[in-house]
């Protein structure tokens, strides 16, 4: 249970100009073509094992939202077919809410949607309220709630039971931190006790921390189906690539078989990478050490706008860390075509210990994908190693002051 | 059709209450106004044309006649105006569920003829009260229209999914409906006898459909006459033949009816 195959799925979305123009279509039986046709995928085939997590990336108009809609049963597709095991839950229930009826009336109509008697919803009350959280809402109209109100209840009827594949769509990013947190953990544990995840959304992290496998799409197309962080990189390379025409390079480097992927128009190129401890190059540093970064780079054409930028991710492929030359109000001054130059970033490695790798940019303006001349996601990694026994968690060294106090003791009996 | 109503007996229960709680919603009588609205209706036309107007059939001299006359015609003829006129929303007011949840479309018909039938059966339930007070009830002439309401009822259930599926993709559909049902009252003998109509108007109002249809119910209410069943051929035909096209056109259509909402 769980397994899920897309064969083919194509869909095709014709519209008119004119009502009166689908008649003439209709009445012609397909002679006349008076449609403007969009295909929103193309022949798209995957599989899905069981327990797998997907993520579904790509660009506005990609298709993730279509390809997301056909798996849940809402779209049917113009040719190819889905076949899914066992049951698959969508999380957009609460746009089904009717804004009259109250909370409760809703959940047992949604229940209903879901295929759950009333006695079914009202058993497994208590357990939605308390993931919710909105007990003394319940009664009120559906009306009055906020939309991460909503979100919370649709959320806590539609997980009530654990599915055999969820399909998340983007509504999940309308809660507050707090319920996006308490959604992720259950849908880590629906993950962990076997049900396949889809997910559609456009925040980077949620795709590295949910995700095992993630597929890029480009006009109705899977363009690159690999581990997140690979195609993540792919993706935000690509998406520079699409204002500079360029291609990209991606391949493997360091040990763990992390991929470097590299992309821009090359007006200006990274040469090299550094980085050292007191002018020693070095690919080991400790915890609280100082190091030093260089870019070392050559310029193709005249740049007189440049932004240096720098980013750290751990092993995972979290961002830890990142900041570039604009942010941090440092000039370029004007550097000619075919000159070199280099940009230097100082930090004190106040990061926990574990595997780092470094990408850098060169870019001009303030945002990389208006015109990057090199991306370089993963340049190189390093390590940071203890500086003694462990005295933190986690990837950043907060400066960090404790105490404890005695407020008040027990009384004194001795007398 | 039958299995699927079964197998979603639940959903289609739900889309049903969901239906009178939004009704009840902020009106303090809530559903009692199910039951008044009708017998309000059924009081105007009894005493109001009868009593009042004194307004007279010319088969029948009884004071109330006429307006158990236009009762008999009337109160179906909602039943059927209602199915098509809400049918022609179907789709369009359940159009975000029908984009964000996968269930059987065809528990939006069932639901809508449900919704509809229980508030004809209030009506009928009032009427029939009216027709023992004025000891007109006769039990077995009425019951000889359960058929002939179910010939109406397919014919509505049929246009109801053709417009409410074409007025998905073209919404003159909707003003052309509208504007069609109260021509098509007014060419049906409810407010009058048949038999008042000069020729050669008489004869295509003979030939509309809903004329032998009417006819059988105000004939079981005033005459005690039993239905017969040889004039009500052409519309079972009818019926029969414009449910099965619209379910047709509904399948053909589905696929780029959901794509259009």
């Amino acid at each position: 249970m769980g397994g899920l195959r897309a064969t083919g799925i194509e869909k095709t979305y014709r519209s008119y100009r004119r009502p009166g123009a689908r008649l003439v279509d209709w009445l012609s039986l397909g002679r006349a073509h008076r449609a403007r046709e969009k295909h929103a995928l193309r022949g798209v085939s995957f599989e899905v094992r069981p327990g797998e997590a997907v993520g579904l990336v790509g660009a506005n108009g990609a298709g993730k939202s279509t390809l997301l809609g056909v798996l849940k049963g809402t779209i049917e597709p113009t040719a190819g077919d889905v076949e899914i095991e066992g049951r698959a839950v969508g999380l957009d229930l609460g746009l089904g809410f009717r804004d009259d009826l109250t909370g409760y009336d809703n959940l047992i109509a949604s229940g209903a949607l879901l295929g759950l008697s009333r006695r079914e919803v009202d058993a497994s009350l208590d357990e939605v309220l308390a993931f919710a959280e909105l007990d003394d809402v319940l009664g009120d109209p559906v009306r009055t709630y906020s939309s991460g109100m909503r979100l919370r209840l649709a959320f806590a009827l539609a997980t009530v039971e654990r599915p055999d594949i969820l399909l998340i769509d983007e509504a999940l990013s309308v809660g507050d931190a707090y319920f996006q947190q308490k959604c992720i953990h259950r849908i880590r544990r629906f993950h962990a006790a076997g049900t396949t995840l889809i997910l559609v959304s456009h925040d980077p992290s949620a795709i590295t921390t949910l995700c095992d496998r993630a597929l890029l799409l480009d006009g109705g197309l899977v363009i690159r189906d690999g581990r997140p962080r690979e195609v993540l990189e792919y993706y935000n390379a690509w998406l520079a690539r699409r204002t500079d025409g360029e291609n990209i390079d991606q391949r493997s480097i360091g040990r763990s078989g992390t991929t470097s992927t590299r992309s821009g128009n090359r007006e200006a190129t990274i040469e090299d990478l550094v980085l050292s401890c007191e002018g020693q190059p070095r690919d080991q540093v400790v915890v609280g050490e100082t190091v030093d970064l260089a870019i070392l780079a050559r310029a193709h054409a005249p740049l007189d706008d440049l932004t240096v930028g720098i980013s750290l991710r751990d092993r995972l492929g979290n961002e830890v860390f990142g900041t570039n030359t604009y942010l941090l109000g440092v000039e370029s001054p004007p550097i000619e075509a075919g000159s070199t130059f280099t940009a230097r970033f100082r930090f004190v490695a106040e990061l926990g210990p574990g595997d780092y790798s470094v990408t850098a940019a060169l870019h001009a303006g303030r945002v990389h994908v208006e015109n990057s001349y090199d991306w370089w996601d993963n340049v190189s990694t390093f390590s940071v190693l203890p500086d003694g026994p462990p005295r933190f968690q986690g990837t950043a060294r907060l400066p960090i002051e404790a105490t404890i106090e005695r407020e008040d003791g027990p009384r004194d009996r001795s007398d | 059709m039958l299995r699927s109503l079964y197998a979603h007996r639940t959903l289609i229960a739900s889309l049903v209450r969901q239906e009178f709680q939004l009704r009840s919603v902020r009106a303090s009588w809530g559903l009692g106004w199910l039951v008044v609205e009708p017998a309000i209706q059924i009081a105007i036309y009894t005493l109001i044309f009868g009593a009042v107007l004194a307004a007279r059939l010319p088969s029948d001299d009884a004071p109330l006649a006429y307006g158990l006359y236009v009762c008999a015609g009337l109160l179906t003829w909602t039943l059927f105006t209602q199915i098509v006129t809400r049918g022609l929303d179907l789709f369009l007011s359940h159009a975000t569920l029908l984009k964000s949840v996968r269930f059987p479309r065809s528990a939006l018909p069932i639901s809508l003829l449900l919704v509809t039938g229980i508030q004809f059966a209030i009506s009928v339930a009032i009427f029939a009260c009216v027709l023992l007070a004025l000891g007109r009830f006769d039990g077995i002439a009425l019951l000889s229209v359960v058929p002939v309401l179910a010939i109406q009822i397919g014919l509505a259930l049929g246009l109801a999914i053709t417009v409410g599926t074409l007025h998905v993709f073209f919404r003159d559909v909707g003003y052309t409906t509208n504007i069609f049902l109260q021509f098509w009252f007014w060419l049906t003998p409810i407010v009058y006898p048949l038999s008042i109509v000069p020729e050669p108007a008489r004869s295509w109002i003979e030939r509309n459909p809903l004329t032998p249809i009417v006819g059988a119910y105000q004939g079981a209410v005033l005459d005690g006459a039993v239905a017969s069943f040889g004039e009500l051929g052409p519309p079972a035909a009818l019926a029969v033949g414009v449910l099965a096209g619209s379910w047709a056109l509904f399948r053909a259509l589905g696929a780029d009816l959901v794509d259009e909402l």
